[in-house]
């Protein structure tokens, strides 16, 4: 339903032969080139950014009060919708942003905006600083989640008593195990980063956009006959996304054969105190930048007018909230019902799968890419499809439809966040249970879930969050029908009123922060007397 | 506790992997008895312990027949086998408490469970611990804790994978004695995996090089 | 295009219309049979949802509808109006013909054209409404042409607006009259202003106003575009902006992507002049806390862009009479004069005062229009849109001379 647009069959539309004049108009749009360069990079540069202060700070937590406290402000960062973070950090990057209002006039003497293009740069920094903001809390909570099954005190324990320094002794001992078990998010967020719409559209570059949003702009040009350039170019849009998967993956290979040395080489504590120092300085940086977006977000939902350069805003009011509010409540009904069912149903197909491959010592198999494709193929593009099947066979806009296509998105990232773990849990354990007489169903009740449990949850609450932020989904298969917190908020956003936009986002923010909290909260009380359970948080 | 003390039989193994045949073996195990098979990593001997206590990966092909007495074993799924297995690691479940451990072996229909564990660890000189967090263990603890989670389950025959290879050589010592001590007490098939000689020696059954 | 395609067009247009006898509407003229058919009914109405005072008075008709007619309104709130265009099209293709999501969606200009050339709209039907002729249909083009494009009953008018431009008073003394000055107040405030990028509608609406304000003669644009006529008709405007944009905010390297972004910036401070396709926009971000209360709107000498956006209902929607019924009711003057309260959303009328009763006037005449909004005999003229074939070119040629 992508492919044929894109090659000129489209009926509907009066395209009923196959040519490639969509690819033609394609090749000559102004600024192609630079908007497929401007995703390519702006998605390896900011994984790789992002991978980088994840395991920095790993190495260098060493789980004292201070690297707790950290850690736990990461994780409801999570919650945060994509777009709501955008905003937020706009506003504080801006020239007429927050950092600047603070500062501005005691210490630049500006009373009106500096003309510095900050947001929306050519080169897409600031964008790739919202991604950052994003996906090291995404990182980082599936490495908390994978990382108690490698049992790293012991490895650093181990390590250590041969004289390296703990930091080194982590970077050595346990990431080179930890990596494969978080490589299926790293591959996500590549995926996500080079594919971005939202975000992009608020801090990325306009002239030209990323490739992504030039092909959401096609998509919705009036002119309906752009749509077949547009099925082109979310084409290559996947070209895109897997040509800087392939990058990535050559890059992983080289390093791993440069790093054969590095490990081996036997410096114990070179570099140590870089590490120690930066990886907690550099996710301080990231988790203080987030909350001031967030708090940003949270003074806009109360200004009044607020001139430039007030820290403050002028006055406050509670007006927006009042005008929000009244209406609110059965969009959040149909979020969390849709959401609840969506992951139930997503996190039954997905163990079952993962315990019937566990049993029958079944490999990866290679049709699990298929699992992914809805990561990586431009949302704007297969939704259209999507709604024509489902009208051919006349299922109408209704719950279960907006359901089944969230599942389309939920099954992957549950599948993502959970199959290492799951695959990697010592088989020894069931083993066990099962020399001790003990039938599999009940080895699968009481020893596999309950030691999967915090990355059973983990898992469920981000699927839930997954559900929560679809937009387009929802309402195209929904048809309007299933309005969510979600499709408010977009809706609302188009219109740009910062103070209501803010309200919006927090209420979005509402359900996924406590989906995740309880995910990290439950395991801490099942487990409160069961020290090795607790793991890492 | 009267089991009908019987024999392990392995007759005409044969493990293939893509053609190639990693390992045979025929042998009779007797109750009480422990036969050690050792040799080098990578000589097939966690496969042999896979074929035998049920885990093999479908990439394996076996031939030959397993027989606990006169029932046959290798049409059997794992759990339907009474083959125990005693690992490297204690594995006990981190989830349960020491109670939990040692209930979860125990047959779905016994009586007095409570006390049976109570006794379990008193023979472990670990009265007492039934409520305790099995990562507060030492390691020593810990592997007594296995060996009687093991024994409550009654199994048939039991596999030894080099379980004294993680223990320090003061405790290493004082495991193998309580070890083969309960397992011969019991009249247990034993057949144990290792690359240590001592633990050979300490076993007193014959011993079986491969690879 | 070749004659063979020609031919087939009309070949499958023809085909269509065969197919598009409306199944289970009601003929549009028997206003008691739409009356009667639509009582009960579910209207599912795709709009536009990004400001919250266009949202609360579609809340307000909802229930006026309910408690006169017995139509139960459901308001879709869309980020974009592609999106409720999307999903008719793709019921269409999948053949769904009578039992359509979209009952009625808020639309106009290049989104009308579109869906009007590919038969995805029910009609006529419009012109049968009872209180459409309040909006003096006669003498007045607007309703009857949709950026040039004929709207052949297959739309009712709901709003008319034009463009304006806005500036805080606080900051600039002497606002620009017509483009040449706002080029030179630019060059003298460099960075103090910009506006929405082009394909976007404001934007498109800035460069069809500078196109129309430095031509010469403007007839040509209200005709469909002739290739050979572009280059001669557009220099003008390509010459105005190569020399305005090194001024512009940011020196033109960025633009704000909507008129959404535009406020922001002129909230923040960082312009002092922007536009806006809605008269009243100013008075009621004032309103809302996001401008300060010393921004005044203001229009060039020689006319501003207007134009009307519609209510249309597309050709498979399930509840067409209801959607009738509240379209209708959308050009009553209780329901126009609502909207145009700046207390409410401020949005102007598309009715037609001479036509109005002495007391169906007075509505419009108590309404206080705001600090902000220029009272309607300031606005000017009205200059119309161009036709859709010239936006769409001019909007094509900006991308291919400013991105790179």
């Amino acid at each position: 339903m992508v492919i044929l647009p894109a090659f000129g069959y489209l009926p509907v539309l009066g395209g009923d032969t196959f040519h490639l004049e969509a690819w033609q108009a394609l090749w000559g749009r102004a600024g192609l080139h630079r908007s497929v360069l401007l995703s390519y990079f702006s998605g390896l540069i900011t994984t790789l950014v992002a991978l980088f202060i994840v395991v920095l700070f790993l190495a260098a937590s060493q789980g004292t009060w201070i690297d707790r406290a950290i850690r736990r402000m990461v994780s409801p960062l999570l919650a945060i919708p994509h777009a709501a973070v955008a905003f937020g950090l706009a506003f504080l990057i801006a020239p007429s942003g927050l950092f600047v209002r603070w500062i501005s006039p005691g210490l630049t003497g500006w009373e009106r905006p500096p003309d510095l293009l900050i947001v929306n740069d050519p080169l897409g920094l600031a964008l790739m600083a919202g991604l950052i903001l994003k996906e090291v809390p995404f990182l980082l909570l599936m490495s908390l989640a994978a990382l108690p099954q490698l049992r790293p005190e012991q490895r650093v324990t181990l390590a250590r008593s041969l004289g390296y320094a703990p930091s080194i002794a982590w970077l050595k001992c346990v990431f080179p195990a930890l990596y494969p078990l978080i490589r299926l998010p790293v591959y996500a967020v590549i995926a996500y980063a080079t594919s971005v719409v939202d975000m992009a559209l608020i801090l990325g570059p306009t002239l030209p956009p990323t490739l992504s949003v030039s092909i959401l702009t096609w998509f919705n040009d009036p002119d309906l006959n752009r749509r077949f350039m547009a099925s082109a170019g979310a084409v290559l849009q996947l070209g895109v996304t897997l040509a800087a998967l392939l990058t990535w993956w050559l890059g992983e290979q080289a390093v791993k054969r440069a790093s054969q040395r590095w490990l081996a080489n036997g410096a114990r504590a070179s570099g140590s105190t870089a590490v120690a120092f930066g990886g907690r300085a550099l996710l301080l940086t990231v988790t203080l930048l987030a909350m001031s977006a967030l708090a940003g977000l949270a003074l806009f939902s109360v200004a009044g007018f607020w001139r430039f350069p007030d820290a403050l805003p002028g006055t406050f009011t509670l007006n927006h909230w009042q005008r929000i509010l009244p209406s609110v409540a059965t969009p959040l009904m149909n979020t969390l019902s849709v959401g609840l069912a969506a992951t139930l149903i997503a996190a039954v197909l997905v163990v079952a799968t993962l315990e019937h491959a566990a049993r029958h010592h079944l490999p990866a198999r290679r049709a699990q890419w298929l699992l992914y494709l809805p990561l990586i193929v431009p949302q704007v593009a297969f939704l259209f499809g999507l709604v024509v099947a489902a009208e051919s066979v006349a299922i109408r806009p209704q719950h279960a439809l907006v359901v089944a296509v969230h599942l389309l998105f939920v099954v992957p990232y549950l599948y993502l966040s959970l199959s290492e773990a799951y695959r990697r849990l010592d088989p020894r354990w069931v083993q066990v249970a099962l020399s001790l007489g003990v039938p599999p169903w009940r080895a699968f009740w009481q020893v596999r879930l309950p030691l999967l449990l915090a990355p059973l949850l983990t898992a469920c609450a981000v699927s839930l969050a997954v559900s929560i932020g679809q937009y387009l989904p929802t309402l195209l298969l929904g048809g309007g029908r299933v309005p969510t917190i979600t499709t408010e908020a977009v809706a609302m956003a188009s219109g740009g009123n910062r103070r209501l936009v803010a309200v919006l986002a927090l209420l979005q923010a509402l359900l996924p922060f406590i989906g995740f909290s309880l995910a990290l909260l439950i395991p801490r009380l099942v487990w409160a007397k069961r020290r090795q359970m607790r793991g890492a948080t | 506790m009267t089991p009908n003390l019987q024999t392990l039989h392995i007759k005409q193994m044969s493990i293939t992997l893509a053609g190639e045949t990693l390992l045979t073996m025929h042998r009779d195990i007797a109750p009480g008895e422990v036969v050690t098979v050792m040799g080098p990593s990578g000589s097939g001997k966690s496969t042999l312990l896979a074929y035998l206590a049920g885990f093999l990966s479908p990439a394996f092909q076996a031939q030959g027949e397993l027989y606990l007495g006169d029932k046959r074993l290798d049409t059997l799924p794992a759990e339907r086998r009474s083959i125990g297995l005693l690992f490297q690691d204690p594995m006990l479940f981190p989830h349960l408490s020491v109670e939990g451990n040692l209930r979860f072996g125990l047959p779905h229909r016994a009586n007095d469970k409570r006390q049976q564990v109570a006794q379990a660890l008193e023979q472990v000189g670990l009265s007492g611990f039934e409520a305790r967090d099995p990562a507060t263990l030492s390691g020593g603890q810990q592997a007594r804790v296995a060996l009687m989670r093991l024994l409550l389950s009654q199994p048939r025959a039991v596999l030894l994978d080099e379980p004294f290879s993680k223990l320090d050589t003061a405790l290493r010592q004082e495991m193998r004695t309580l070890v083969f001590g309960q397992l011969r007490a019991a009249g247990l098939p034993t057949l144990l995996v290792t690359h240590d000689e001592a633990d050979a020696n300490a076993a007193g059954g014959p011993i079986i090089a491969l690879g | 295009m070749k004659p063979r395609a020609t031919l087939g067009a009309a070949v499958a247009t023809a085909m269509l219309s065969l197919a598009l006898p409306a199944a289970a509407a009601p003929d549009p003229n028997d206003w008691e049979a739409v009356l009667e058919a639509a009582d009960g009914q579910t209207v599912y109405w795709n709009a536009w949802a990004g400001e919250e005072r266009t949202n609360a008075y579609i809340s307000w008709v909802a229930q006026q509808v309910n408690a006169k007619y017995g139509v139960e309104l459901v308001h879709v709130k869309l980020g974009d109006t592609a999106e409720a265009v999307s999903r008719v099209l793709a019921e269409k293709q999948a053949g769904n013909d009578d039992q359509g999501s979209v009952d009625m969606i808020w639309i106009n200009g290049e989104n009308f054209a579109a869906m009007k050339a590919n038969g995805l709209l029910f009609g006529p039907w419009a012109d049968a409404m009872p209180y459409y002729a309040l909006t003096d249909p006669d003498n007045t083009p607007a309703v009857r042409y949709d950026w040039t494009i004929p709207v052949d009953g297959l739309e009712s008018p709901w709003s008319s607006s034009q463009v304006v431009f806005y500036y805080d008073t606080a900051l600039v003394e002497n606002h620009p009259n017509n483009m040449p000055e706002l080029l030179e107040w630019t060059k003298q405030n460099p960075g103090e202003f910009t506006y929405a990028q082009v394909p976007n509608f404001l934007g498109n609406a800035f460069i069809t106003q500078a196109l129309l304000e430095l031509s010469d003669a403007t007839d040509i644009f209200y005709d469909p575009m002739q290739d050979e006529d572009f280059d001669a008709a557009t220099a003008p405007l390509w010459e105005f902006l190569d020399e305005l944009h090194p001024h512009l905010w940011r020196s033109g390297r960025a633009f704000p992507s909507n008129s959404a972004d535009l406020r922001s910036l002129m909230g923040d401070s960082e312009i002092s002049i922007a536009l806006s396709f809605s008269t009243t926009e100013a008075s009621g971000a004032i309103a809302n806390y996001e401008l300060p209360d010393t921004v005044r709107s203001y229009v060039h000498d020689s006319g501003m862009i207007g134009n009307m956006s519609f209510m249309a209902i597309p050709y498979n929607a399930q509840h067409k009479a209801g959607a009738m019924v509240v379209a209708n009711y959308l050009m009553s003057p209780e329901a126009q004069a609502e909207k145009q309260d700046p207390e409410v959303w401020g949005s102007n009328t598309v009715l037609a005062m001479e036509m109005l009763s002495s007391e169906d006037r007075a509505l419009f005449d108590d309404i206080d229009l705001g600090i902000a909004t220029l009272p309607p005999n300031e606005l000017g003229e009205v200059l119309g849109q161009p036709h859709p074939s010239w936006v769409d070119a001019i909007a094509e040629a900006w991308q291919e001379r400013y991105v790179n």
